[in-house]
């Protein structure tokens, strides 16, 4: 039969740890409210670990707080703080190693290093935390979530703010972030590399260092996302290296430095999404073919897309751009004349940066002009046949 | 001096073009406001207005002033009156007309939208800062140009080719050259190329207090770094300054020496 231990001053047990060792199986340890002065405490059996009215642990910058060497184990409601830095050990408000079946819901964890750190874990899922750090610089503060080499992991609605990386995920497949939010953070809202087959849906991305960086990975879904107000010298909406055969559906891109920025990456669908307000929308930086564009709106973009080669493997089709000037005298709603999306000034600027200095001169405005009337130096055939007239009312969820 | 300066001023004040002028910023302001609804916004398309048309205004209202009242230079120059307190008279009376037109213009609809309230304060300063100053430029350049030629038609050509080479063909230069040189670190280059052109050294002072500087990557973190300290904007504001004071010794110089 499973039992209820209780953990408070005036219990039987005083510590979480003293209850860890008297539990068996699959019982419960309810946490009274209170502070709990405690650190490495290692849970080593099938246990449910309940916290009342957000007990908190604090680890005094002792160490690593809790972690989870058993499978089945749920961790609830607690509120962690203090969790120790260190530059040899990645110290962890909670940490899960090699483990199954767990989950991690309802937490706080205020100054951090790292927050919650999975690794070669299966099966988890990672609910509704909230993780609020104090990181300065990014040498020594740690990552939110952080999973390495992880499969079949549910990441949802959780908030992560002012850590170094908020989401990290590392040789992880098959897990799906969802509804989470992630912003203030000193470099990537969310990073992941070698992960595939993950799906990244309704999560928002906002004011982070560096932006979104994700590289090296194949059969990537991402859905829905909101990508607001990465803006700095180099911060991107998305950063996608060796992206390949992935879906990017129904985003929004706003006032982002660059809205995605494209490297090595093959094969993609990008639709429905919308690209607001940002210094490029989508930058080209070579080895990219087979990228479709498709109804999507590109709107009051100080560029909307650099390309960097007279070689052109990638399709516009049926967008809608807010810089077009064409008519539609048959009025079907697209437009006759086809739209070329890049400028001339943009071209040059790929080629010389330092040309950029000229960006809202006059003689910038006239030189785009006469390579809109007569196109020399961009692709010929990068165009949008069916420029939309009007902005697509893309369906956010 | 002063007595010509007021004269000048007063009888500017008094003229169509000045309010046609003035009617015009109010416009653009409360138009550019109305539709905006976004302060910072209204302050970049602002720029582009003043960077090509101040200057272009400058350059055609100090050419056509001084052809217009020639004969009542001529009159004056009759009179025992310092020939440069005549011209310098004249020049600052069309330059600050122009100026006050442009303040308040711009101005009253800002004042009236809050902009005292606004963090867009400084960054619209600066604008009416560098636009009075470009003002003093042009009007300073056209006196000279109008001093030189006799020939009205004329001295309205080269006026109109000095505005264009400024705002247009001077960038046109420059755009070949950063192209050409390419192999070369240019960022030295492209400072001391915005420095020789007053346009361009207003366009990149407004640009860099704006939101949009993140754009200009890597050759924008060089220009912060120069124009973002207080020794960039001394530098910056002297080089403006200079730009007034070399022309309008020109101006002197010439009203010395030349035969009425």
């Amino acid at each position: 039969m499973a039992q209820t231990l209780e953990v408070c001053s005036n219990c039987e047990n005083k510590t979480i740890k003293e209850a860890i060792s008297k539990a068996n199986k699959h019982d419960t340890i309810l946490v009274k409210r209170g502070t709990y002065k405690e650190y490495n405490i290692i849970i080593d059996k099938p246990l449910t670990l309940i916290g009342e009215d957000y007990p908190i642990i604090d680890g005094e910058n002792k160490g690593e707080i809790i972690s989870i060497h058993a499978d089945s184990v749920t961790v609830d409601g607690l509120h962690i703080i203090n969790v120790g830095t260190s530059y040899t050990s990645d110290y962890a408000a909670i940490r899960v190693v090699k483990k199954k079946h767990f989950v991690i819901q309802n937490l706080k964890l205020e100054k951090l290093f790292f927050g919650i750190y999975l690794e070669k874990s299966q099966y988890g899922k990672v609910l509704n935390n909230q993780i609020m750090g104090d990181a300065v610089e990014e040498y020594n503060s740690g990552n939110g979530i952080q999973l390495w080499h992880c499969k079949n992991i549910d990441i949802d609605g959780n908030t992560v703010t002012n850590v170094r990386d908020g989401i990290y995920l590392e040789f992880s497949d098959f897990c799906t972030i969802t509804n989470n939010v992630s912003k203030n953070n000193i470099r990537y809202g969310l990073h992941f590399m070698f992960s595939n087959d993950d799906l990244y849906k309704n999560n928002r991305f906002e004011n982070n260092g560096a932006g979104v960086a994700v590289m090296f990975s194949k059969r990537i879904k991402m859905h829905y996302n909101i990508f607001k107000d990465n803006w700095g010298s180099a911060s991107y909406g998305v950063l996608l290296k060796e992206i390949n055969d992935s879906e990017i559906i129904g985003n929004t891109f706003e006032t982002n430095t660059i809205g995605i920025n494209i490297e090595g990456t093959n094969r993609m669908v990008y639709k429905n999404n919308d690209f607001i307000g940002n210094g490029w929308a989508i930058k080209f930086r070579g080895a990219c073919y087979t990228n479709n564009f498709t109804h999507n709106n590109f709107m009051y973009n100080s560029f909307d897309l650099a390309y960097n080669s007279r070689l052109n493997d990638n399709k516009f089709d049926n967008n809608y751009w807010s810089s077009y000037a064409g008519y539609d005298l048959d009025k079907n709603g697209t437009g006759d004349i086809p739209y070329r999306p890049v400028k001339l000034f943009s071209y040059i600027v790929n080629r010389t940066p330092e040309t950029i200095i000229l960006l809202r001169s006059l003689f910038i405005d006239i030189i785009d002009f006469s390579e809109k009337v007569s196109p020399v130096f961009t692709p010929d055939n990068l165009l949008d046949n069916h420029p939309q007239m009007k902005p697509l009312s893309n369906d956010q969820n | 001096m002063l007595k010509i300066l007021k004269y000048s001023f007063y009888d500017l004040m008094r003229s169509r073009w000045s309010y046609v002028y003035f009617f015009f910023y109010l416009l653009l302001g409360v138009v550019l406001l109305f539709l905006n609804n976004n302060l910072s916004k209204a302050v970049i398309t602002l720029m582009n207005v003043i960077i090509t048309l101040v200057p272009l205004i400058g350059t055609i209202f100090g050419v056509m002033y001084y052809y217009n009242s020639k004969e009542f230079s001529e009159l004056l120059l009759a009179q025992p009156i310092k020939r440069t307190s005549i011209f310098i008279g004249q020049y600052l009376g069309v330059a600050l007309s122009l100026s006050m037109s442009l303040i308040l213009g711009l101005g009253l609809p800002f004042v009236f939208y809050g902009i005292f309230m606004s963090s867009a304060i400084w960054d619209f300063t600066l604008l009416l800062v560098t636009g009075t100053f470009l003002t003093l430029i042009f009007t300073a350049l056209a006196f000279n140009i109008a001093l030189s030629n006799e020939n009205k038609i004329k001295g309205f050509g080269y006026a109109i080719l000095l505005w264009l080479f400024l705002a247009v063909i001077y960038d046109g230069i420059f755009l070949m050259s950063l192209v050409f040189f390419e192999d070369y670190p240019l960022d030295k280059l492209s400072l001391i190329g915005t420095m020789f052109n007053p346009i361009d050294l207003s366009r990149i002072l407004i640009l860099l207090k704006l939101d949009i500087s993140a754009l200009l990557g890597y050759t924008g973190a060089v220009f912060k770094q120069f124009f973002g300290t207080n020794f960039g904007l001394i530098i910056s504001i002297t080089v403006l300054s200079l730009w007034v004071i070399i022309p309008t010794y020109f101006i002197k110089r010439k009203a010395e020496r030349k035969d009425f």
